[in-house]
């Protein structure tokens, strides 16, 4: 697509078996990097992103023009500082910002994939990421972080490439997605279907856009994202621009018309299909299938130090089970930290100004890095 | 910093796997890593001491001792340290056993409340002690289950946990803390 002939992408040759049992190849991976990568290659930090994120963490995001999605986190003489260290953020695959993705054209049909796409998984978002290290040449990761599903994507990482990251933090994350979880993702999905527009996924062929489907699907999420605490602090029942109630399905609450406009300005920035497609992959990721439902086999081999965090006002991905990641690496006897950063901003505080959290970061990694050097 | 941990820290092996339990701001640690070893982490409760302890670059999980232990594998330390904390639990039976169930080897310091000063302020003042190392008034201690030296060998002694004391001597009506290493 022509908006993304600026960005930076590799176009991967190595064929990647996908879960799903196809492979591809030839496909293209969209990454940014912030900062130097030093002499000895040491310095290097992979990026995962979240569910709506992208590979534009920091600075401005030049093809939506608004801030990176980690402003707060990541730049120079922050969290994760860029005048020490090398950042690599890459966009999944599924994703919509120049990586592989349903709206990519079809060299069969020359249409959009659309629902053709293959369904993805975490596990496959990782690997296709890993080719990323051969291509900067970087032996061993200095650290892998992550929030959300870029979490999800530390802890797979760990767990296929043992011996490839010195450290990782995995932010409100969890190794295997809850009923809750899948069930808030399926009301996304079915709001997307259940507009017109959708056209079972072959929208672009028809100049369509599923903008209702998909905003909805975002004012869903993104209730989900903040706390019962902190709606109310924010919003209360707090009128939009009027002095009373209009009995009228306007947006009289100041929480509707908020709601109304995250959902319309998140239309303009990713594809229904994405959105699909990278639910999908949460929704499948369970870390413990393939051992049994014993997580700490998942990384036995790994020689990573880790450090977890959560927060205490997220419902979507609550301590307890960024807590069964800390046990499971507890019991073979890994090196881990652990904290629960008190936050009213619910799950969106990982992606906010929560000083306790940008400090512990910064702390884990400077300290790390010191250790090594 | 407190001449307790430099106790504690004496007993320490150079290089030895080290957990703290109740880690507190991380003082100890902090010190144990950089003259004895650097494979410690520690366990704390109170959000705001497990930031000072992040701060201090210490490695730290956030937890409760009395529930948090049983997820370590038996003998997966060389030595675990429990700086005047057993009191304060509300079953410090079971997180004696943990510690010796985990750790090679126990550190286990307790405030003495057979110390003579204890002792003469009840005498005395016919009110609860109150002293430098128990510095709270009886409606707002966190200590629930306070002991004297010979209280806690008597303890040890009916449970055959081997108390090894090497160069320490507490004596029950003298010292004002008692510090000992145990070991199953």
């Amino acid at each position: 697509m022509n908006k993304f002939n600026d960005i930076k992408k590799i176009i991967v040759e190595k064929p990647l078996k996908l879960d799903c049992g196809q492979t591809i190849n030839n496909y293209p991976l969209a990454y940014e990097t912030y900062g130097k990568l030093n002499g000895d290659r040491s310095n290097a930090i992979m990026i995962f992103h979240a569910l709506t994120g992208d590979q534009f963490a920091s600075g401005i995001n030049p093809i939506t023009k608004k801030d990176g999605w980690w402003n707060y986190a990541l730049g120079p003489g922050k969290a994760i500082d860029t005048d020490k260290y090398f950042v690599i953020a890459s966009n999944v695959i599924g994703g919509c910002m120049g990586s592989f993705g349903p709206s990519d054209i079809n060299p069969n049909t020359k249409k959009p994939y659309g629902t053709n796409f293959p369904v993805i998984t975490i596990n496959d978002m990782v690997n296709a990421q890993y080719n990323l290290l051969d291509y900067f040449k970087i032996e061993k990761l200095f650290s892998v972080i992550g929030g959300s599903m870029g979490g999800m994507q530390v802890l797979q990482f760990v767990s296929n490439f043992p011996n490839k990251a010195l450290t990782a933090i995995p932010i409100a994350c969890t190794a295997s997605h809850s009923a809750q979880n899948i069930a808030l993702n399926e009301l996304g999905r079915q709001s997307i279907m259940a507009d017109r527009n959708w056209q079972d996924g072959f929208y672009e062929e028809q100049n369509k856009q599923p903008d209702k489907g998909l905003a909805v699907a975002r004012m869903a999420a993104h209730i989900t994202y903040l706390s019962k605490a902190g709606l109310q602090e924010k919003f209360g029942r707090k009128l939009q621009e009027r002095d009373d109630l209009k009995f009228s399905f306007d947006a009289d609450f100041q929480i509707e018309s908020y709601l109304r406009y995250q959902g319309s300005v998140f239309v303009d920035r990713f594809d229904a299909n994405s959105y699909l497609y990278i639910t999908r992959a949460m929704d499948y990721f369970d870390l413990t299938k393939k051992f049994s439902g014993n997580l700490s086999k998942a990384f036995e081999k790994s020689d990573t130090k880790f450090f977890i965090i959560s927060f205490t006002s997220d419902w979507l991905y609550p301590t307890s089970e960024n807590r069964d990641i800390v046990i499971a690496l507890n019991a073979i006897g890994k090196n881990v930290g652990f904290v629960e950063i008190s936050s009213d901003k619910g799950h969106d505080s990982f992606l906010l100004d929560v000083p306790d959290f940008l400090n512990t970061v910064k702390y884990f990694l400077n300290t790390s890095y010191k250790q090594i050097k | 910093m407190k001449k307790e941990f430099y106790n504690i820290a004496k007993l320490v092996t150079q290089n030895s796997k080290v957990l703290d339990v109740g880690c507190g701001n991380g003082e100890l640690m902090k010190y144990i890593t950089e003259n004895i070893s650097k494979d410690i982490r520690g366990i704390e409760l109170s959000k705001s001491n497990v930031q000072k302890c992040v701060e201090k670059g210490l490695t730290v999980i956030e937890g409760n001792a009395e529930k948090d232990l049983r997820q370590f594998p038996d003998s997966s330390f060389d030595f675990v340290i429990l700086s005047q904390t057993l009191q304060a639990f509300l079953d410090p039976e079971n997180v004696l056993n943990e510690l010796l169930r985990i750790g090679k080897k126990a550190i286990v310091s307790i405030p003495n409340f057979g110390h003579w000063k204890v002792r003469l302020h009840l005498l005395l003042k016919g009110t609860m002690p109150v002293t430098k190392n128990l510095p709270n008034e009886w409606y707002n201690t966190p200590n629930l289950h306070m002991c004297t030296i010979k209280d806690f060998e008597n303890y040890c002694k009916e449970r055959d946990i081997k108390i090894n004391l090497k160069n320490l001597k507490f004596h029950n009506f003298f010292s004002e803390l008692g510090i000992f290493i145990l070991e199953k």
